[in-house]
């Protein structure tokens, strides 16, 4: 027996173009500025106040200014174009590109696998995640470990920076490891790897609380994902502008 | 309060087809069966329609109504505007039987291949004990009403009809996910789950969960945690050397 003959894609009458279209454009805005800004290699520290920007945290080669490598400069300078954040960003890229939320977002307004619910995919073949290089996207669970420890250094420096006070650059700085934080909290791995394996909870009730609390926030993993990611490129942007001298911080206590 | 509505309901069978429009009566408070069964009773006598409970229980009416996979019985027609021309076609992914109706033993085919619940040997029935908090996530899958609008609307089955052989849909890898959550199951659904039922296949894209009318968080609560659960077991060096150090099967 065959299919209904329906030639038409999609009959769908609503705009289904329109969130894969919003989530390719930010995306890509998003690619652009941090492409930009870790290639630009400058005005990541703000000496007066001890501002470091996450995007060049931590900053571990000899090209680093001094004071804002909090963790020692492991790594000679590194040779042309390279700039320090090209040793942390295959990390952070790997927790974003391997993360469930984005797979879904760029899946969906990337690779249009498919571009929306019920609409047919342009693609003559199939494989999802079975094979190399997608099959890969196995291994978000060490990424998340990684990103963990670049949090909990992102948490050092918005810590480190109250030593000079507090001013707007520090609630900036802690909003960012806040939501930075809530998103890497809300992981699926996160939540497997907390309780989401076990199969009595009973036996377990630290972690079937655990389980319980990281489930409520990654119900907002989305969210999480979009806000967390929109607000390190404001903290950064807030960085930079300080760092070039272009707006000066608004301090509120000295 | 009554209007003429405009509608395009796809007729045909295997041998071919076509949307055919009607102008049919709409009354406030119907859903789109009332329209169909309006339809039959006035206009075409012989359009097949398959449904039976009118409440959104028993999973018989799915069909899709502009484009978008959803219950009959569910679907409001206060949600279109009085001017919209409402489409009603046919599950796509599954084969024709006429114009309404479709075929869905597909789905009966996965279902058997599901192995069934594995308690302990020595456990007969009436002496399984467990807690609440234990079973409450295979609860949330025994929702399913099994209308296969999940299975309708993924991709993985719905673009590519080759991988009907490979994959199990949705649907089918919750019960699996059922099954392995299951404090009382004793039989490996991990490796099954991903050898014989195709979850590298499922590429998370979420429509599963986006037409499902019971609300079940079937890739955040079954899929996910699946492929978790499998990169444990075959991806997940530091978990495979945990469980050969602490002894853990």
């Amino acid at each position: 027996m065959a299919r209904a003959e329906i030639a038409a894609r999609t009959l769908r009458t609503d705009r289904w173009w329109l969130p894969p279209l919003t989530t390719f454009v930010g995306l890509l805005l998003i690619s652009i500025y941090a492409a930009f800004r870790t290639f630009q290699g400058d005005y990541y520290w703000v000496d007066q106040y001890h501002y470091l920007t996450p995007m060049y945290s931590p900053c571990l080669t000899e090209e680093c200014v001094p004071a804002a490598s909090h963790f020692g400069q492991w790594f000679p300078a590194l040779p042309g174009f390279l700039t320090p954040p090209v040793i942390i960003i295959p990390f952070l890229l790997g927790f974003r590109i391997t993360c469930y939320y984005y797979r879904k977002a760029y899946y969906r307004a990337a690779w249009a696998s498919p571009p929306a619910c019920a609409v047919a995919e342009p693609h003559s073949k199939y494989t999802g995640e079975t094979r190399f290089p997608l099959i890969a996207q196995n291994l978000h669970r060490y990424f998340f470990y990684a990103a963990s420890i670049l949090l909990l250094i992102n948490i050092y420096d918005a810590v480190l920076a109250f030593g000079t006070g507090v001013g707007l650059g520090n609630i900036i700085l802690l909003v960012n490891v806040a939501l930075l934080g809530a998103y890497t909290l809300s992981c699926h791995s996160c939540r497997h790897i907390a309780g989401g394996r076990l199969k009595h909870f009973s036996k377990h009730p630290v972690r079937y609380w655990m389980w319980t609390q990281i489930s409520k926030l990654n119900n907002r993993h989305m969210l999480l994902a979009w806000a967390s990611l929109i607000f390190v490129c404001l903290t950064d942007l807030y960085v930079a502008l300080v760092a070039s001298g272009t707006i000066s911080d608004l301090r509120f206590i000295n | 309060m009554s209007y003429q509505g405009k509608f395009r309901v796809w007729r045909g069978d295997d041998s071919g087809g076509a949307l055919e429009d009607f102008t049919v009566e709409v009354n406030e408070g119907e859903v789109v069966l009332d329209i169909i069964h309006r339809l039959q009773a006035t206009q075409a006598p012989d359009l097949a329609v398959r449904w039976n409970c009118k409440a959104g229980k028993c999973g018989s009416c799915s069909a899709e109504i502009n484009g978008r996979p959803r219950l009959l019985c569910m679907t409001r027609m206060s949600v279109f505007d009085e001017s919209e021309t409402i489409t009603v076609t046919p599950m796509r992914t599954f084969p024709i039987i006429r114009d309404l109706v479709t075929d869905v033993s597909f789905n009966y085919t996965k279902a058997r291949e599901v192995p069934s619940f594995a308690p302990p040997k020595d456990l007969a029935p009436g002496e399984y004990r467990m807690q609440q908090v234990d079973v409450e996530r295979s609860q949330e899958f025994r929702k399913c009403i099994e209308c296969f609008l999940c299975q309708n609307t993924c991709h993985v089955v719905r673009d590519h009809e080759e991988n009907k052989e490979v994959f199990s849909g949705p649907r089918f890898l919750m019960r699996v996910a059922e099954l392995e959550m299951h404090p009382l199951d004793t039989a490996d659904r991990v490796d099954q789950a991903q050898d014989d039922h195709g979850l590298g296949y499922c590429n998370i894209t979420k429509c599963c969960s986006e037409v499902c009318p019971e609300h079940i968080h079937i890739t955040d609560n079954a899929l996910i945690p699946m492929k978790e659960r499998v990169a444990d077991r075959k991806y997940d060096p530091i978990v495979w050397l945990g469980n050969k150090l602490f002894r853990r099967s």
